[in-house]
């Protein structure tokens, strides 16, 4: 059986799922209930300076639903604790000392002064917890502060407030960065400068979920008013893959520990994600949907992948993929694919039909009895019928052998790979050696 | 409750009224929001939608669909009805296990289609719920259309014609309009008087007036009809029943099944509706079924569907079948009366078995005798009382194109009329069809 233990940053848990700095983290009574169902660490919500903060009194989370309710994404315009800091503390002890086999990594926020990490710092420490994490990340509220996403957009401050952690702290440091930016490599690099420990991504997206047409107010509604929430769930996942590859990928960065977050909802989502570069998952939104109890459905399937494909341990995962993402421009264009419906899987229902005629090459003929086929003169292997299509399995992309001509361009497939870069229409192409 | 399922002959109160309540409540209870939503959620979406194709009337199915979907329940219905005005009593009736459902690609890929009738019932409910009506009567033209028949085909072409600003009158025999929605259909298929609901619901439009206790022939005539109107649509049904062409088929407890379920649909205490201990349905279709698996919800304790050949040809739905079958009805194949038995009233039936042979359909001279205190024939009905001059195919008002008889000026649709099936909806088709030639025609 595969050991899912983890040694992340120099933190032990005994399995890579962690809960994220959140709701479900906020005090010592629900994360005693995550570690009884078998949590390998829980990031606690977030702690800031007294006098504590304090939310909102009306409805906290905006949601998007997919079909049957199912929830696809959240919103939320919570602050960090509202609790005073000596009751946190006092909590984390308690729940690291009679846990100690478990991850406890503590979220913080304090202004951007060094006296306020100073301050809080030895605090933390003493409660005995594995590791600190900066939330650069929170794009509600706490930012207009000049806190959370207003650091983690500002590349040099991530660095300055991370040295001055480093500094002050034997701990641990993971820096959670904010996606509300354009180019994540660019605070990744600030956090590895200030001598991060590893970052963790992704905080929430900066979202309006919906509009209650009736009172012209944004989704979740106070008084009538809606302010922008950070947006999460398995709606976020691609977005959080990308951006966990970006960093995995960057020479400056590469190497940099990365605890993956973002819409992890099944064994399959945290793989992916530890494929791409990650060491540790952290998860939210699957929890406040469903529960604690999806660890054993986490750890059970995550186990059996491993088993089956041979890794023994989480680092056999860790960044498998990577080498795999790579630029568009160093893609294959001579892996040339073609479209195939299995007739007998077919239930002809005509979407890739309409998808292709539609919005696409016309690529598909619908012909008498409602038999749909591709057409390889017409058909450029963009995968829309694909994915458009109900029956998993029935329309594949099959590889024309080098050899074969492409109906299409009319052109022998070739063996050899090639790309942009040397492609005769590339105006910067480089001459073949 | 004085009599049980065991009480010997034909009587009333066999069970509880609160049992007999229970038992004709709703066959599909209307979806409510959430599930609706689910079920929606299963259309694909189909291009050219198979569904369409098998739907009668053409309701563009997956767009209603889609905008249950987007929660516009109201905008769903106002697609079905532009098809089919009738369309909260085709998603009650309608065999649609044989028809939309039956097409629905989900059916050929997981033998579970979108419940596409109980869609249709939820989106035609929320925007009938709402009182209003959603057509508006065109600019009046100062034509005048004579209907004969309250039922869908009337209904549905006096509706359309109304839409053209046409000023209709209906004539129906019956003390009420709705045709065999209102005096034909299984009473768990249409609860709480939705027939007439419907009814008053569609002459909303305005425009149409109503004048029942008139029928073709006693009351009224064609050619008088046709002197004071502009145009005559018949939709009048087919109002005779075949015989058995057994002996003894005149006896006591012998009736027939049509009138069996009208009675039921016109009795507001089914608990005092008298059935019998055991009760044989002779025949193989739809109202075949309905006497009998009614006869069963009433308390009788055996009820027996008889029909003289195999159960691939009858004309009831499998559904209809299992539905029977569930009820505990037995259904016997292969078997023609021959005799009932019995001292003035009926006791007992005789069969024959039957096979397929060379010429047809041939006794194999083995008989077997069933207990029969309530015998109901349910083996067709048949045109009674057409007017004369209009030529007949086979037992029915020739009609071609959109309805048109061989009498100028004069339109046919509905059970009454050649082609199509007899069913709710193909009624509602036709009339609708016939409406828009009759239009044509006034106007062209």
């Amino acid at each position: 059986m595969a050991d899912l233990s983890t040694n992340f940053v120099g933190i032990k848990s005994p399995n890579p799922f962690w809960l994220a700095s959140a709701p479900p983290t906020d005090k010592e009574y629900n994360v005693r209930r995550a570690f009884e169902a078998g949590w390998g660490g829980v990031v606690w919500k977030t702690l800031g300076l007294d006098p504590h903060i304090v939310n909102v009194n009306g409805p906290r989370y905006g949601v998007v639903y997919g079909a049957d309710r199912r929830v696809l994404g959240i919103n939320n315009i919570e602050l960090i604790t509202d609790r005073p800091l000596e009751t946190n503390l006092e909590e984390i002890k308690r729940v690291k000392a009679d846990y100690p086999d478990r991850a406890v990594i503590v979220s913080l926020m304090v202004p951007c002064e060094e006296w306020a990490w100073k301050e809080i710092l030895p605090k933390v420490e003493d409660t005995g917890c594995d590791g600190i994490e900066l939330n650069f990340g929170c794009p509600h509220g706490m930012s207009e502060r000049g806190m959370g996403a207003a650091v983690g957009q500002v590349p040099e401050y991530i660095q300055m407030v991370t040295e001055w952690c480093k500094a002050n702290t034997h701990l641990p440091v993971l820096v959670k960065l904010t996606p509300n930016i354009t180019d994540i490599r660019y605070p990744a690099r600030a956090a590895h400068a200030g001598g991060a420990d590893g970052v963790s991504l992704i905080n929430t997206i900066s979202s309006i979920t919906s509009v209650n047409l009736d009172t012209m107010s944004p989704e979740p509604s106070i008084d009538g008013k809606g302010s922008h929430g950070g947006y999460c769930g398995p709606a976020v996942k691609p977005i959080a893959l990308n951006m966990v590859a970006e960093i995995a990928r960057d020479p400056e960065t590469a190497g940099l520990p990365i605890s993956g977050i973002g819409g992890v909802t099944t064994w399959r989502d945290a793989a992916e994600f530890l494929s791409l570069g990650a060491g540790s998952v952290q998860v939210c939104t699957a929890a406040m949907v469903y529960g604690f109890g999806i660890i054993k459905e986490l750890t059970a399937g995550l186990s059996d992948w491993m088993d089956e494909k041979g890794y023994t341990s989480i680092d056999q995962v860790t960044g498998r993929a990577v080498p795999n993402v790579t630029d568009w421009q160093y893609l294959n264009l001579n892996y040339v694919t073609k479209a195939r419906i299995d007739q007998d899987a077919c239930i002809k229902c005509g979407r890739c039909y309409a998808a292709c005629e539609d919005t696409s090459h016309q690529a598909i003929a619908m012909k008498p009895g409602r038999v749909f086929e591709v057409i390889d003169e017409e058909c450029v292997a963009c995968n829309l019928c694909v994915d458009v299509c109900p029956v998993e399995d029935c329309i594949t992309m099959e590889r024309l052998a080098p050899g074969e001509v492409d109906a299409r361009t009319g052109k022998v497939v070739e063996a050899d790979y090639a790309n942009w870069t040397t492609h005769p229409n590339n105006p910067s192409a480089k001459a073949a050696e | 409750m004085s009599n049980s399922p065991q009480t010997p002959g034909i009587a009333p109160a066999r069970l509880d009224a609160e049992e007999v309540a229970r038992n004709f409540s709703d066959l599909h209870p209307a979806y409510d929001d959430h599930e609706a939503m689910v079920a929606a959620d299963r259309c694909y979406f189909c291009y050219d939608a198979p569904c369409i194709t098998a739907c009668p009337t053409s309701i563009d199915i997956p767009l209603f669909i889609r905008q249950i979907q987007a929660g516009h329940p109201e905008g769903a219905a106002k697609t079905i009805f532009d098809q089919n005005i009738l369309g909260g009593m085709c998603a009650r009736v309608c065999p649609t296990e044989t028809l939309c459902e039956e097409a629905c690609v989900r059916e050929a890929a997981e033998g579970k289609p979108v419940e596409i009738g109980r869609l249709q019932r939820y989106a035609t409910d929320a925007l009938m719920a709402r009182g209003q009506h959603p057509y508006e009567r065109g600019e009046a033209t100062g034509k005048r259309v004579a209907v004969v028949g309250a039922g869908p085909a009337g209904l549905a072409c006096a509706h359309r014609l109304a839409m053209k600003g046409h000023d209709v009158v209906i004539f129906d025999a019956r003390p009420k309009p709705g045709g065999l929605n209102e005096f034909g259909i299984a009473t768990y298929k249409t609860v709480g008087g939705f027939a007439q609901a419907e009814v008053d619901w569609l002459l909303k439009i305005g425009g149409i007036t109503v004048e029942t206790g008139k029928a073709l022939g006693s009351d009224l005539s064609l050619d008088a009809l046709m002197d004071e109107y502009d145009a005559v649509f018949l939709g009048i049904g087919l109002q005779g029943v075949n015989a058995l062409r057994a002996e003894g088929e005149d006896k006591g407890g012998v009736a027939d099944a049509v009138d069996f379920i009208a009675e039921l649909r016109q009795t507001s205490d089914l608990s005092s509706l008298p059935v019998g201990r055991n009760v044989v349905v002779i025949g193989g279709g739809m109202t075949a079924v309905d006497a009998a698996v009614q006869s069963k919800l009433l308390g009788a304790e055996n009820v027996t569907i008889a029909y003289r050949r195999g159960r691939d040809r009858m004309s009831a739905s499998r559904f209809e079948q299992d539905l029977a079958a569930s009820k505990g009805v037995r259904l016997i194949f292969n078997a023609q009366p021959k005799t009932v038995h019995g001292n003035g009233s009926a006791a007992e039936i005789e069969f024959e078995y039957t096979r397929d042979g060379a010429n047809g359909l041939e006794p194999t001279g083995e008989t077997f005798r069933i207990a029969a205190d309530q015998v109901f024939k349910a083996i067709g009905q048949t045109l009674d009382g057409a007017p004369n001059g209009l030529t007949l195919d086979g037992n029915k008002i020739a009609v071609t194109g959109a309805g048109r008889t061989t009498r100028d000026k004069v339109w046919a649709g509905g059970d009454c009329a050649s082609g199509g099936d007899d069913l709710t909806v193909t009624a509602v088709a036709e009339g609708r069809d016939a409406a828009e030639d009759i239009h044509t025609a006034l106007m062209g």
